[in-house]
């Protein structure tokens, strides 16, 4: 968020938490154990460079490379690694899981906030939320709901509760009516909740 | 610990409510928190199990009624305060007042922003041959330590199917007990709904949980 987005924050009436964390940092930096350039830095990544826009390409090459699709589903690390230039650097214990017609992945970290940040950016609000955490390992069809999703009953819905340091990304089911798309554009149909298994991809009337 | 954070299947949260075009930070200090939090990170001035844990250590009140990022803030704070790295006074005089701790890796700069954006391993080397194999029935331990675990309530003491291998990795229950990483295997074991929430259990649903091997037994 740009300064001038946030005046709430700024001026007299600086926030309990503002000033709090001002403090804080004041206080590290005069130390000199960290500098307020690198704060700056990581702040402008996470706004800026890592977001899911990363994990949209690891899935339209997924959908576009059958080989590739294949070494994702194998080990998720090495194969965005291969495209790492691309898309950004990933680190260990990444595993993608593929939704078919048949199963509905869904990821969650009932105990904290685990999130494959790597390839989404930062959790959104929601998935920190007390509602998903606790209810998604219960009732993932009425939190699919909230999401304005509906499955078909048949369909079979698998949560995986990040509760070590493995992320699990989505790889959800390409829509029909793209085969002669090309990876960017398949890319415009993915988005972060259909990564996560809360959403599905777009319709392709939505975005062409 | 049987703390509030253990969330799994609890009732009484509401709806899930997705926010339009959420910013990635809401406020400018929630930002300022996050980069903290990955700096002190890097410069290993506390494992992220310990971080994990602190915020467990947090009263069910205080954990429920504050925001996200006002929990890592007071997080960082409290673990700062208590590894001497900084002086309550120096909390309430909003400055610095003494010289700086030597930190274990160094200070944090602009040169280790790399290690901020790329996640590091968690393997560690096999102390022993795996207890389990892919397909194995197991059951999940009844155990309720007053420390950090990974075994969320809702799936203990219940029998499921091993279905992945993760090869060997640093133990949180020890390593936020400060007893070391006393590395384990780590498998994905799959539940079915039944099992776990009962003959109401919503149909078509299997649950599954990274579970550590000191956290299983054979059926």
């Amino acid at each position: 968020m740009a300064e001038h987005d946030h005046d709430h924050d700024e001026g007299s009436n600086l926030s309990e938490m503002e000033l709090r964390v001002r403090a804080l940092e004041t206080i590290l930096v005069e130390k000199g154990y960290i500098e307020t350039a690198a704060l700056d830095r990581i702040v402008e990544l996470y706004e800026t460079k890592i977001g899911p826009h990363i994990g949209a390409q690891v899935i339209a090459r997924a959908w576009s490379d059958p080989g590739f699709r294949q070494a994702l589903l194998d080990d998720a690390s090495k194969a965005v690694a291969t495209i790492a230039q691309q898309v950004g650097r990933v680190g260990e214990h990444l595993i993608a899981v593929e939704n078919t017609l048949q199963l509905h992945n869904m990821i969650v970290c009932t105990l904290c906030s685990c999130y494959p940040t790597d390839v989404l950016g930062l959790p959104p609000a929601w998935y920190k939320s007390f509602a998903y955490r606790s209810r998604v390992v219960k009732e993932p069809r009425a939190v699919l709901a909230d999401f304005g999703v509906t499955l078909p009953a048949e369909t079979e819905v698998r949560v995986w509760d990040s509760t070590a340091e493995t992320r699990y990304l989505v790889v959800p089911v390409r829509p029909a009516g793209t085969e002669e798309w090309s990876e960017a554009q398949l890319a415009t149909l993915i988005t972060r909740d259909s990564m996560i298994g809360t959403g599905l991809p777009k319709n392709p009337s939505e975005v062409a | 610990m049987d703390g509030v954070h253990d969330m799994g299947g609890m009732d009484g949260f509401g709806k899930v409510e997705p926010e339009p075009n959420e910013p990635v930070f809401h406020h400018r200090w929630e930002g300022r928190v996050l980069a903290m939090s990955r700096a002190i990170g890097v410069f290993r001035a506390w494992t992220i199990d310990t971080s994990r844990h602190a915020i467990e250590l947090m009263s069910p009140a205080f954990y429920l009624s504050r925001p996200y990022y006002e929990k890592w803030f007071v997080r960082n704070q409290n673990l700062l305060i208590e590894r001497g790295l900084i002086d309550a006074d120096e909390v309430e005089a909003g400055r610095a007042l003494r010289p700086a701790k030597n930190l274990p890796r160094g200070p944090f700069s602009l040169d280790d922003i790399d290690k901020v954006t790329k996640r590091g391993s968690f393997y560690r080397p096999a102390q022993g041959p795996a207890k389990f194999k892919i397909g194995d029935r197991v059951r999940t331990k009844n155990i309720h330590p007053s420390t950090h675990t990974r075994l969320p309530r809702y799936a203990r003491g219940h029998v499921g199917i091993v279905e992945r291998l993760h090869g060997t990795h640093a133990f949180p229950d020890s390593v936020a007990a400060g007893r070391g990483d006393d590395p384990q295997w780590l498998y994905t074991v799959r539940f079915e709904a039944q099992e776990l929430w009962g003959s109401e259990a919503e149909p078509k649903l299997k649950v599954s949980i990274e579970a550590f091997e000191p956290y299983l037994e054979h059926v």
